[in-house]
């Protein structure tokens, strides 16, 4: 019992009260991410030659940097925690010398805001499987709206709509599926006892 | 700043998502200005005591009966009257430099700049922490960090001041620097002390009452003359030494980029059927040289080497135990690390123990030997802290290793689980196998050790 | 701590006196100058006026400005290469090309690196929550979170060396080698949550979240020089604009 936070039930799931284990833990997470982030961004730069066939196809990759916007919704439950966690991940990731320079931060917030969106459509009531793949799948499409202004403004709109479909699909698969798979599994683990909403007593 | 007086009649919780009662039928009063150590079995409820009296339950998580007042109120959220000091300082210290850290309660509650700084200063006097203010929170023992919690716990000049079990993760110098600053700290009696520890034997000279939590709930108070029921120490069989089976010859190791060594050269021999306990203060490098027999690092200077016994069945016998495979290092030398959860795997209780054992029988036996079998289907996450140390030790067994190594074993143990971690140890001891505990603790080392090595000692 | 993220106590150097937020107002100028600029010669101006302040950041020795600047040059090498090797110029105008990109990467990096090597995280904490009015409860939160953080970092070589005392170690094969890698880092995020869990417990112990306004005890002090800095770096960014536009290389691509 001594790992429980001071309010271990969260009574108003949704609300924006944030309690301050919320915050500890979406920051803990942000920069847990965010070193993630620095090393797949690395590893994106390096793995760039074998897509050299067809760079765009190289989205298949995206997935990872959308982890923090599902992931600490899911477990924190609380407004703006994609926001929040997006943010400080793509600082870290900014901070550690990403190929994307200080434009991470700006994606982050953004991506962030789009998976918010994702929560927020049910009013930050419900946090399953649909919440987390409607938010993977907005975050992805703010990424490639994104990378649409940067990086590739001058292609057709069949490329851009191919694009679009592979970002839409990694974040979906890696950061809808996966991040709900990852909550579950810490859930299992009994880390996130501070952040059950249920009442059922065992 | 006056001493707060504690009343509970009739008090107890149940946390919403458990059916039973945490704590039941608590009658307690604390005059003010008393010193009162506050113990029990693991699970009668301490600690939820703790947390009630300063105010960290959250009435909502759970059903309170009874009445529980600080001063004739209700604790509550603001909770200035109470300063709290938990286990684990790396889990309490908020900032960077240990001023600032001192300073955070004092901001919380609103207190103008002008005066913190002063109260910082008096709070750090008051408990002997003499590395001033600028000091790297980072860099500071386990008995200074929580020296320097208790300093930011007494800065807002509390009334009560409650500590749940603050020497646990301390080595047995830094617990003593800290009883001595809580001692200094509630000197002049201007607050009122709990403390809350299955240690009693060192509490006792500090406290005035002793009131003990019994698991079905109420409480006892023992007399002044009362101390606790040594506990049951095994039977031991000695055996005479054996084959060798781990040497260390010189074996020292310093850190990348460091001047000074983590390990001095040391000579160590492990021989079966013998227990070596290897003792010393913190910074000695006791758990480096339980790394550097385990084969989980390289030394820096001098040699590891196994004995034939060991390399039996190696493909390359000639190398040292940190070149081998971690197959193979595992069916001969097991280590226990003092973390449990660092060395878990899977997500079941069962599956750990197969993936050792090789057979599920074996797994089944082990099981049941440890008293783990009903716990089966469970998380290794959601153990409680002795039933993780079992489940550690048995998947360490369960490739019947001839060499065990183990790290700090009752590390933040209570008297019950202390007792049957003993007795489980003592059993491993036959005359085969070769055991090696890094410990502070001197009841293990009367209780299990063969032979002692005492590192640090000039 | 030697790593690009250290969380130290920084030793006040030169650029410490420049208060925090003066310096990610810099900071937020000079990126957006680098993001509309496509050429070559506004990044090269921005980086030699970057570089000329590692001095002032108190990083004077070769061995400190790779220790923390690694992870940037590696990134940067990276893009580099990669647009050399695969872009669609080739020649001359592909190293120029790669070149330009790679000035960009590290031109946008650098002042974060700055601000990293010559800020307490304290200090910038104080200065966001007084001077840019941020939540203290969120600003306070993530700083006791990033604490945290070298503690991981210990720890994650302990759960590796765990996981070999089980029989767990993954050799050459790679496939072997991301599932360790998975493994523990799931590991350490369970301790990474336990840990601030027990943290949150402790701060609100201390009245964190007890609803009253904050007090800070250090304070935070706007200066002249703040304004100063804030003004040269808008100078020489219209500098390197003006240098750009009349070597004729002034290219306002986005991004």
């Amino acid at each position: 019992m001594a790992d429980e936070a001071v309010r271990p039930l969260d009574t108003a799931p949704g609300t924006s009260s944030w309690r301050t284990v919320d915050i500890i833990v979406t920051a803990v997470l942000g920069v847990a991410f965010g070193v993630l982030f620095w090393l797949w961004s690395l590893l994106y730069t390096a793995a760039t030659p074998v897509f050299v066939g067809f760079p765009p196809s190289q989205a298949a990759m995206y997935g990872v940097w959308l982890l923090a916007a599902v992931v600490a919704p899911l477990i924190v439950r609380k407004p703006g925690a994609a926001l929040f966690a997006e943010l400080i991940g793509a600082t870290v990731e900014a901070l550690l010398g990403s190929h994307f320079g200080t434009t991470v931060i700006l994606y982050g917030l953004l991506q962030g805001a789009a998976a918010e969106l994702g929560f927020a459509a049910f009013r930050y009531r419900r946090s399953g499987w649909l919440q987390a793949l409607l938010a993977a799948a907005l975050a992805g499409l703010a990424a490639a709206l994104l990378d649409f202004h940067f990086y590739y403004p001058d292609w057709t709109a069949g490329w851009k709509t191919g694009y679009l479909a592979l970002v839409v699909s990694s974040t979906v698969v890696i950061a809808g599926i996966g991040g709900m798979a990852l909550t579950r599994a810490l859930r299992a683990s009994g880390a996130l006892s501070s952040f059950a909403a249920g009442r059922t007593r065992v | 700043m006056t001493p707060a007086a504690v009343r509970l009649t009739g008090w107890g919780f149940r946390h919403a998502t458990r059916r039973a009662w945490a704590v039941r039928d608590v009658d307690l009063a604390v005059a003010p200005g008393e010193r009162v150590l506050l113990t029990g079995a693991s699970g009668s409820g301490k600690s939820t005591l703790l947390r009630a009296l300063a105010g960290l339950l959250d009435p909502e998580a759970g059903d309170p009966a009874g009445k529980l007042t600080v001063d004739g109120a209700v604790p509550d959220r603001r909770r200035q009257r109470v300063g709290v000091v938990f286990q684990d300082p790396d889990s309490q210290l908020v900032m960077i430099r240990a001023g600032d850290d001192v300073a955070f309660g004092l901001e919380n509650t609103g207190t103008p700049p002008a005066l913190i700084w002063p109260a910082v200063d008096a709070a750090l006097d008051a408990v002997g922490f003499d590395l001033g203010r600028d000091r790297a929170t980072a860099a500071l023992s386990g008995g200074q960090k929580q020296r320097l919690v208790l300093a930011g716990a007494l800065a807002a000049r509390p009334g009560l001041l409650l500590l749940d079990e603050p020497t646990a993760q301390l080595d047995p110098g830094g617990a003593a620097q800290v009883r001595t600053a809580v001692l200094r700290a509630v000197d002049a009696r201007d607050a009122t002390l709990v403390v809350v520890d299955h240690d009693v034997e060192s509490w006792l000279p500090l406290v005035d009452r002793v009131v003990e939590l019994l698991p079905g709930g109420g409480t006892v108070e023992h007399g002044p003359g009362w101390r606790p029921a040594p506990p049951r120490l095994p039977v031991r069989q000695q055996h005479s030494p054996g084959e060798q089976l781990l040497a260390a010859e010189a074996a020292g190791y310093t850190h990348r980029g460091s001047g000074s060594a983590g390990l001095r050269p040391t000579d160590v021999v492990l021989r079966a059927g013998r227990t070596l306990a290897v003792t010393g203060p913190n910074g000695t490098g006791k758990s480096t040289l339980a790394l550097l027999l385990a084969g989980l690092r390289a030394p820096t200077t001098g040699r590891v080497t196994a004995g034939p016994a060991l390399t039996a069945g190696l493909r390359r016998p000639e190398r040292p135990p940190h070149r081998w495979r971690a197959a193979d290092l595992v069916q001969r030398i097991g280590t226990v690390f003092q973390q449990p959860e660092h060395q878990f795997l899977t997500g079941r209780v069962r599956d750990e123990l197969a993936l050792g054992a090789g057979s599920t029988r074996r797994a089944e036996e082990l099981m049941e030997r440890l008293g783990l079998a009903a716990l089966a289907e469970a998380n290794p996450f959601t153990l409680s802290g002795g039933q993780q140390r079992r489940l550690s030790v048995a998947t360490a067994l369960a490739t019947a290793p001839r060499v065990l190594v183990l790290d700090e074993p009752t590390f933040g143990q209570d008297r019950e689980t202390w007792a049957e971690l003993v007795a489980l140890l003592a059993e491993q001891q036959d005359g085969d196998r070769a055991l090696c505990l890094v410990t502070h603790d001197a009841g293990v080392v009367t209780a299990l050790a063969d032979d002692v090595l005492a590192l640090g000692v000039a | 701590m030697s790593s690009p993220l250290a969380l130290g106590p920084a030793r006040p150097v030169p650029l410490s006196a420049v208060n925090p937020v003066a310096q990610l107002t810099a900071i937020v100028v000079v990126t957006v100058v680098l993001l509309v600029s496509g050429d070559l010669v506004t990044p090269a101006v921005l980086l030699a006026a970057e570089l000329a302040l590692l001095p002032a950041a108190g990083l004077t020795r070769p061995g400190d400005v790779l220790r923390r600047t690694w992870p940037l040059l590696l990134s940067a090498a990276g893009v580099a290469w990669v647009n050399v090797a695969f872009g669609s110029l080739s020649g001359a105008a592909a190293w120029a090309s790669g070149a330009t990109w790679a000035l960009r990467v590290v031109a946008l990096s650098l002042p974060g690196i700055l601000l990293v090597a010559s800020t307490d995280p304290v200090r910038l904490a104080d200065a966001l929550t007084l001077h840019w009015r941020v939540s203290t409860r969120f600003g306070y939160g993530a700083l006791a979170g990033l604490r945290l953080v070298p503690l991981l970092a210990a720890e994650f070589e302990t759960i590796r060396l765990a996981r070999r005392a089980r029989g767990v170690d993954a050799g050459i094969n790679p496939v072997a080698h991301a599932r360790l890698l998975a493994s523990t880092s799931f590991a350490l995020l369970v301790g990474a949550i336990r840990r601030g869990t027990r943290l949150a417990t402790a701060m609100d112990a201390r009245g964190f979240d007890s609803g009253t306004a904050r007090t800070n005890a250090r304070g935070s002090q706007l200066r002249p020089l703040d304004t100063g800095f804030v003004a040269a770096a808008v100078l020489v960014c219209a500098a390197a604009v003006t240098v750009s536009v009349l070597t004729g290389r002034w290219d306002p691509a986005l991004g």
